[in-house]
């Protein structure tokens, strides 16, 4: 079994606690306005690489002196790394028999099984809400929201600590209702840690040029440190969870 | 004796041992920062009058003053002051703070140069009595050396070496005058030359007219200090008098010598141990304590040099390398963290960032949480520390070596380094593809031989002819060193620094190589790609059509790192080959200072697709852009060169932005911490943390007036950034931030 990998981070704190190696996957099935990566979209592209199970652990075991002394870990990204979770899956697994921590970030926008097959070796979920209101969803990342917010209940349900990261893009994501809304969904789930916020940023733009796409959200500035904070505190007031800002 | 009294005795009560001394009395630390206090009133004014100074001179063009008139030595000068009154511990080089003499020792031409570059014409009577009728170093050399070192060093297949100036990298240990008082000093110099070997044979003879010279050099620091209305000759009652003894030593280290490095070696706990007797007895407060090492660290933030424009350009930022060593493990399993080690860090925020002193941590993975966050947190805030691995260096160096200079350690007192300068590896290579000849100038340096036939280049072949250049150059690098080393005794020696040595000492030779990332990427290109050589209208090849990928030095590849780490191996055993002056053990270093900007002007193109003149890689760092894997990967691959074949050390500098350490500080804090004790974990020796923004560099380079201590870490040490040269300045904004994808 092979991994498409588009690229290989070995040093990333962003991703899940500690120093972590960020594993980038190719392929997504969404299409997220303010994606920075579009070039993960495609199943297959020029510059991704496959990896046999061993070569990638030969990488990730590298590591291993920086993640015991951060306790850090992996991090599948990508793209959507659960297009190819049996590979993650072999991962994992073997991770976890030399004491690596595992995570993965993930739309959640995929099925069930997929989520499933690999709730027995996953350490931490880095959680993405794209959005709250299923129509605003659809409009926002190309795809209603429904198994995006029942996969996280299920992960919750399966006791595995989560992170939820929310990109905020102003008039998208940022509209305090909508923001509220989800905050009431979050505040039962025992297992969220913690919500990231990420402020939208339009680094990934020339990317988007480079693969003849077109860039819609043009006119779309990133949202003032200001709308950060107030989103910030309205999570943490409903919610009583951890609520961090992302630069 | 009162002086002594409440110390535990020991060893060091018969015998010179300033490390038993403190093994018997410090006091390990394990608290946190808390402790710490701001700076006195006192020293807050003083620091202000020194910051105005410190602008007229950035103003005048980098330097304030010039005494153009006076030669220094240790007692030239007349006692001068910054403001007497706000000043707990005093001494400054010449008749006025930051006012530069001229040192001619080393050399006169280079002087001369160094005064016209500020405008000043040096005293005619001074040139004349060089000229006529003292030799200074680099008339030695320039005496002995033969045309083939004279053409190596021309076209910079080995450069920077310390012919024309102090060689430094010796560290005098300045703990023994506090300790002892000079008298007791003398006393055991005396005695040595008593028990010395009477056979006269030019060894014998050369070490007892040095010994002579060391007591001699006791006897002027005394003067010196008098001057201040100080006795020196017996051991210092107190801290004030600890601190101040101490200082006026190192202060008489950088009158007679303008060495490259003049490090002030490991001094915190020395000092630890006075400051806790004192505070005890309730003589005095933190906030005094702090006052007095604050006030220390401004007297060596002023330490001034006389330098050429050439000098410059290879040791750029005006850097002297008070490199103050600090923390680190005991041999007997205590650390080496006491409230001192804390309060010299804490200068960095009383004071401010700056480059000097050059602050190493030796790094332990025993050393207590509280410190090593306190040091993460520090760097991600000033970028000033650099680190060092204790772990590793404690087998060799046991627990009372300090850092000479950015990388070189050395057992304080009882062992000193021949300063080596370094040779350009990538160059190095070029000769190997075109017999010997100098790929910019076309004459023939190296090994005669038929330039490189075929036009796809052969690993093994282009091995084969490596090898054949690097044994040449090995003996001709040993060689010139020998010349060197044996003239800056003869004409330079610093005698104060030896006389703070035992007078039987261990010498190192170390050596140094540039351009080692660029060789081992040429190699694996070669091997692992194909590599097609041009030759141009002279028939030298000075370009290169690389036809597939290879691996590049990095990314954690052990296909190219190995090569490194040959490469590292294979020149320390040919260097080895050839006796070394006065019996030295041979050491080689992966370091370039700034040099790396220089060394890449005078380099042609290289077979991993570097361009002529472009800039090679900073000490081990992999070269700018090639590493593709984040930083883990990059770290590893420095991670693999042996300190084993490197003992003069391996330095890398690592340099992010804050926002790639984690999301919040304490987050920052602890990735540091782990990213350092995973690092060091693999038996790495040195890093360099740079913690900035991009746009803080780019703005500095367009309003510098803005950031007068912006402070940046580069290949083993620190400097103001806006000190530095355009092109500097560009080299190091090109080097790679990592950021993530």
């Amino acid at each position: 079994m092979l991994g498409r990998i588009h690229s290989i981070d070995t040093f990333t704190t962003l991703d899940g606690p500690g120093i972590r190696t960020a594993i980038f996957m190719q392929g997504c099935c969404l299409q997220c306005k303010y994606c920075h990566n579009p070039d993960t979209w495609k199943a297959k592209s020029g510059d991704s690489k496959e990896y046999s199970p061993e070569a990638l652990m030969h990488i990730i075991m590298r590591g291993k002196p920086y993640f015991d002394a951060s306790g850090g870990g992996i991090t599948f990204s990508g793209g959507e790394p659960l297009l190819q979770h049996d590979f993650i899956k072999e991962i994992f697994v073997r991770c976890q028999q030399t004491g690596i921590s595992t995570a993965f970030d993930s739309s959640l926008y995929v099925s069930q099984n997929m989520v499933e097959s690999l709730l027995d070796c996953t350490d931490l979920v880095l959680a993405d809400i794209k959005h709250i209101d299923p129509i605003k969803s659809l409009n926002l990342v190309g795809a209603s929201n429904e198994s995006n917010l029942s996969n996280i209940e299920l992960i919750n349900n399966y006791q595995i600590p989560i992170w939820i990261r929310y990109v905020v893009v102003p008039g998208w994501t940022d509209d305090v209702k909508d923001v509220e809304a989800m905050s009431r969904f979050i505040t039962p789930l025992d297992y969220v840690e913690r919500v990231d916020l990420l402020p939208y940023h339009s680094l990934g733009k020339h990317k988007w040029a480079m693969l003849g796409l077109e860039y819609k959200l043009d006119d779309i500035h990133p949202p003032p440190p200001g709308q950060m904070i107030k989103l910030k505190s309205i999570i943490e007031e409903l919610t009583r969870k951890q609520v961090v800002i992302h630069e | 004796m009162q002086a002594w009294e409440g110390f535990k005795p020991g060893r060091w009560v018969d015998n010179i041992d300033v490390r038993d001394f403190i093994q018997k009395n410090y006091h390990p630390y394990d608290g946190d920062s808390s402790f710490l206090s701001s700076t006195s009133d006192k020293t807050s004014q003083l620091w202000k009058k020194c910051q105005e100074l410190l602008r007229a001179e950035y103003r005048n063009g980098g330097v304030l003053a010039v005494d153009a008139r006076t030669p220094i030595t240790i007692t030239s000068h007349p006692p001068a002051y910054i403001d007497q009154e706000l000043e707990t511990i005093v001494g400054v080089q010449t008749d006025q703070p930051l006012k530069r003499a001229i040192n001619v020792w080393g050399g006169l031409r280079s002087s001369i140069k160094a005064c016209h570059a500020y405008g000043y014409e040096p005293d005619e009577q001074v040139v004349d009595f060089f000229k006529k009728y003292r030799p200074t170093h680099n008339d030695g050399v320039f005496a002995v050396y033969t045309p083939e070192m004279k053409l190596a060093r021309r076209v910079g297949i080995i450069t920077g070496l310390p012919d024309s100036y102090g060689r430094g990298r010796i560290i005098g240990d300045y703990r023994r005058v506090p300790l002892y008082g000079i008298d007791h000093l003398a006393a055991a110099k005396e005695r040595d030359l008593e028990l010395m070997n009477k056979k006269m044979g030019s060894h014998s003879i050369q070490l007892r007219e040095e010994v002579f010279k060391q007591i001699k050099a006791l006897q002027d620091i005394k003067k010196m200090a008098a001057g201040y209305g100080f006795d020196i000759s017996n051991p210092a009652n107190n801290a004030l008098e600890a601190v101040q003894w101490l200082y006026f030593t190192y202060l008489a280290a950088v009158k007679e010598q303008n060495g490259a490095a003049m490090s002030l070696g490991r001094i915190a706990n020395f000092l630890d141990i006075y400051i806790e007797r004192d505070m005890k007895q309730g003589f005095i407060t933190e906030i005094e304590a702090q006052e007095l090492i604050d006030q220390l660290v401004i007297k060596l933030r002023f330490v001034r040099h006389l330098r050429s424009p050439e000098y410059n350009e290879l040791f750029a930022g005006d850097p002297n390398w008070v490199t103050e060593s600090i923390g680190g493990m005991g041999v007997d399993g205590r650390h080496l963290v006491t409230r001192t080690s804390y309060r010299i860090l804490n200068t960095l925020y009383n004071l401010g960032p700056a480059p000097e002193p050059n602050m190493t941590v030796l790094w332990s993975e025993n050393l207590p949480d509280d410190f090593k966050h306190f040091c993460s947190e520090l760097s991600i805030n000033t970028s000033t520390l650099q680190y060092e691995n204790d772990d590793l260096m404690r087998r060799y160096y046991g627990d009372d070596y300090a850092i000479a200079c950015c990388v070189s350690a050395m057992k304080i007192g009882q062992e000193t380094q021949f300063f080596g300068a370094r040779c350009n590896l990538a160059k190095l290579l070029l000769y190997a593809l075109n017999g010997g000849r100098d790929e910019m100038t076309g004459e023939q340096v190296g090994v005669e031989a038929s330039v490189y036939e075929g036009s796809i280049l052969e690993y093994d072949k282009v091995l084969r002819r490596f090898k054949i250049q690097m044994e040449w150059l090995s003996e001709l690098y040993v060689n010139t060193m020998n010349v060197i080393h044996y003239m800056h005794d003869k004409y330079a020696y610093e005698a104060l620094q030896f006389a703070l040595h035992d007078t039987t000492i261990h010498y190192y030779m170390a050596f140094g190589i540039a351009g080692l990332s660029v060789a081992a990427d040429s190699l694996s290109a070669i091997k692992y790609a194909r590599v097609k050589a041009i030759k141009d209208e002279r028939g030298i090849i000075n370009n290169f059509v690389i036809d597939g990928d290879f691996p590049k030095f990095g990314n954690d590849d052990a296909r190219v790192d190995r090569i490194a780490a040959d490469l590292v191996k294979d020149f320390i055993s040919s260097l080895q080959k050839h006796p070394a002056y006065k019996n030295a053990e041979h050491t080689l270093s992966i370091l370039t200072i700034t040099s790396n900007v220089m060394y890449g002007k005078h380099t042609g193109t290289t077979p991993d697709g570097r361009q002529i003149g472009q800039p090679l890689a900073p000490g081990a760092n992999p070269l700018h852009g090639r590493e593709e894997h984040g930083a883990l990967a990059a770290c590893n691959s420095v991670a693999q060169l042996d300190y084993r074949y490197a003992r003069d050390g391996i330095s890398f500098t690592f340099s992010t932005i804050p926002s790639a350490l984690g999301v919040v500080k304490e987050e920052q804090i602890a990735n540091l911490t782990g990213l350092l004790s995973g690092y060091f974990k693999q038996d790495a020796h040195h890093m360099n943390v740079n913690v900035l923004n991009l746009e803080t560099l780019e703005e500095a380079m367009s309003h510098p007036e803005k950031y007068p201590d912006l402070t940046i870490r580069i290949s083993g040490y620190a400097v103001h950034f806006i000190k530095l040269t355009r092109e500097q300045q560009e080299e190091v904004i090109m080097r790679t931030f990592f950021k993530r994808m």
